[in-house]
């Protein structure tokens, strides 16, 4: 059975519909890309997992539970973290506080200190910075610090919305492969991505979003090699 | 009377309008709405012990000593301010700001309306609950009005940011009012955040009418109205969402009031503080502490 599992989800803002109608299944330990143009639908179909939109019909079930029912704080302590697009830190905290919040839901102080020290290590220049106020990070290491944030709550699925957006290509490639790091160490991943061809290459699955309805899935690797996913997402 | 004692009158005053701008500046900061309202519920609070604490207003009550009504009052204003948040505002949570502006003025008229069918329209003679004499240092006189005051405040201030500090819901509030989206991915019951800070607001309104009447010893239905104007002039000249600048605009606003009665004229004084107003939004619209803000498109 799928760790997580959408069905025939429709999503409107007012009169619009922004998600038809879509399904699709992640399997756990995937990495699953869902890729597609801006304003297919990508971002509203993570808020709308976790919670922070409610969806007009249609079945989100994580885990046998059913996450339409479940308010949107109850989440994070069922396994499931998410790093938001535009990263969204506590810009006046600093990166220690940040990081601390994201454990906000757990009660196991050595568990917490364990899992501090491993997100130290997935990103050592948050330790660096761990006394210094989030607002004042490159970008770069926002999307660090909102990683690690996620990480805090020790998930066993996250949800990524455009980790590699507005970043150096030095730092997408630093990203992507802390998130191969994450999905080695038997974390799942649901990556919403504009970076095709990156999310591409550390993906097991894929899911093409084309306005709001989903046009093509399959493995990774074969994605690769089709002709129009090539021409429409990799710019070949 | 010396400078020093105006001074000290002024910070104790000062003190008062700081817990009421506490009120107001945190309020703003989770959910940006000014709760014109917030002024009522220091009257709610100071009628609250009036009514505990004296014998001759509900037949069979011989008068509760002093510490049992300040805690009754504490807690009716406590469980006001959650209701009002509850029935008034949170329907409005998406609402334009100028609808929750317009229902925050509704409100206050409502509490103070409420008051006035209970009690009536005259002033009530309002007993100082501070019962020991004041002291004399060097031919200067202190209220004991004025070291309870200031004793309060400064506690009440320090306690407040070590809880937002230090605690776990101290910091939920700080995530919520930065970011209510992100708060709700970090597990924070947004809801629950807003009641808590309703809650400790109309806690320190009630702590802050208590003090306010010991000081003025008397209580109308209207009685909230001028000090919770100027506690919201104090927390805009602190820099409005700015915990410490409520703090300091508070008492900076009570020493400013106090020396101009004292030097310049007592008929002037609120046309003096509220040109303190107008010449803060002139100058630093932001306020003494307040974060610059950037507009979002």
């Amino acid at each position: 059975m799928p760790m997580l599992t959408i069905e025939n989800l429709e999503v409107y803002y007012g009169m619009i519909r922004a998600i038809k109608g879509i399904s699709f299944s992640v399997e756990e330990g995937e990495v699953i890309a869902l890729i597609g143009a801006n304003g297919a639908g990508k971002t509203t179909i993570l808020h709308t997992i976790t919670g922070l939109i409610s969806p007009r019909s249609g079945k989100i079930d994580f885990e046998g539970h059913d996450l339409v029912k479940t308010p949107a704080h109850k989440i994070v302590s069922l396994g499931m973290a998410h790093v938001p697009e535009g990263r969204r830190i506590f810009p006046s905290l600093t990166v220690y506080e940040n990081l601390k919040l994201g454990a906000y839901t757990r009660k196991d102080k050595a568990g917490i200190e364990e899992t501090l020290k491993q997100v130290y290590r997935h990103f050592p220049r948050l330790e660096e910075r761990k006394n210094q106020v989030a607002g004042t990070l490159s970008g770069g290491e926002q999307q660090m610090l909102a990683m690690g944030r996620a990480l805090m709550s020790n998930p066993r699925i996250i949800l990524m919305d455009e980790p590699s957006m507005g970043l150096s290509p030095l730092y997408v490639t630093e990203i992507f492969s802390i998130i191969k790091e994450i999905s080695k160490e038997g974390k799942t991943v649901l990556l919403v991505e504009q970076n095709a061809k990156k999310a591409l290459e550390i993906a097991n699955r894929a899911y093409v979003l084309e306005t709001g309805t989903i046009s093509m899935e399959g493995k990774a690797s074969e994605f690769m090699q089709n002709d129009l996913v090539r021409k429409a997402y990799l710019g070949e | 009377m010396s400078f020093l004692t105006y001074l000290l009158s002024g910070v104790s005053l000062g003190s008062i309008y700081a817990l009421i701008a506490l009120g107001y500046t945190m309020v703003y900061g989770i959910s940006r709405m000014l709760n014109f309202a917030h002024g009522d519920v220091i009257m709610i609070g100071a009628f609250t012990l009036w009514t505990a604490a004296s014998p001759s207003f509900f037949p069979g009550n011989p008068g509760l000593p002093t510490a049992v009504s300040i805690l009754i009052s504490i807690l009716v204003c406590t469980l006001l301010g959650v209701l009002i948040e509850k029935i008034a505002y949170k329907p409005l949570r998406n609402a334009s700001s100028l609808a929750v502006l317009i229902t925050a003025i509704g409100v206050s008229y409502f509490l103070q309306n409420i008051a006035l069918l209970i009690f009536g329209s005259d002033a009530k003679a309002f007993n100082s609950v501070v019962s020991f004499p004041g002291l004399e240092i060097g031919g200067m006189k202190i209220s004991a009005e004025t070291i309870v005051t200031i004793t309060v405040g400064v506690l009440i201030m320090v306690g407040l940011s070590l809880f937002i500090k230090f605690s776990k819901q101290g910091k939920a509030m700080l995530a919520v009012s930065e970011d209510k989206g992100a708060a709700q991915l970090m597990g924070i019951n947004v809801n629950s955040t807003i009641s808590l800070t309703f809650a400790i607001g109309s806690a320190l309104a009630a702590v802050a009418g208590i003090l306010y009447c010991s000081v003025f010893p008397q209580v109308s239905p209207y009685t909230g109205a001028m000090p919770g104007i100027k506690a919201f002039v104090a927390a805009v000249f602190g820099g409005i969402g700015s915990i410490p600048g409520a703090m300091v605009g508070g008492i900076l606003l009570g020493i400013i009031e106090n020396l101009s009665k004292a030097y310049i004229s007592t008929e002037m004084v609120d046309a003096i503080v509220f040109a303190v107003l107008i010449l803060v939004l002139l100058v630093k619209p932001t306020g003494i502490m307040g974060k610059k803000m950037t507009e979002k498109v």
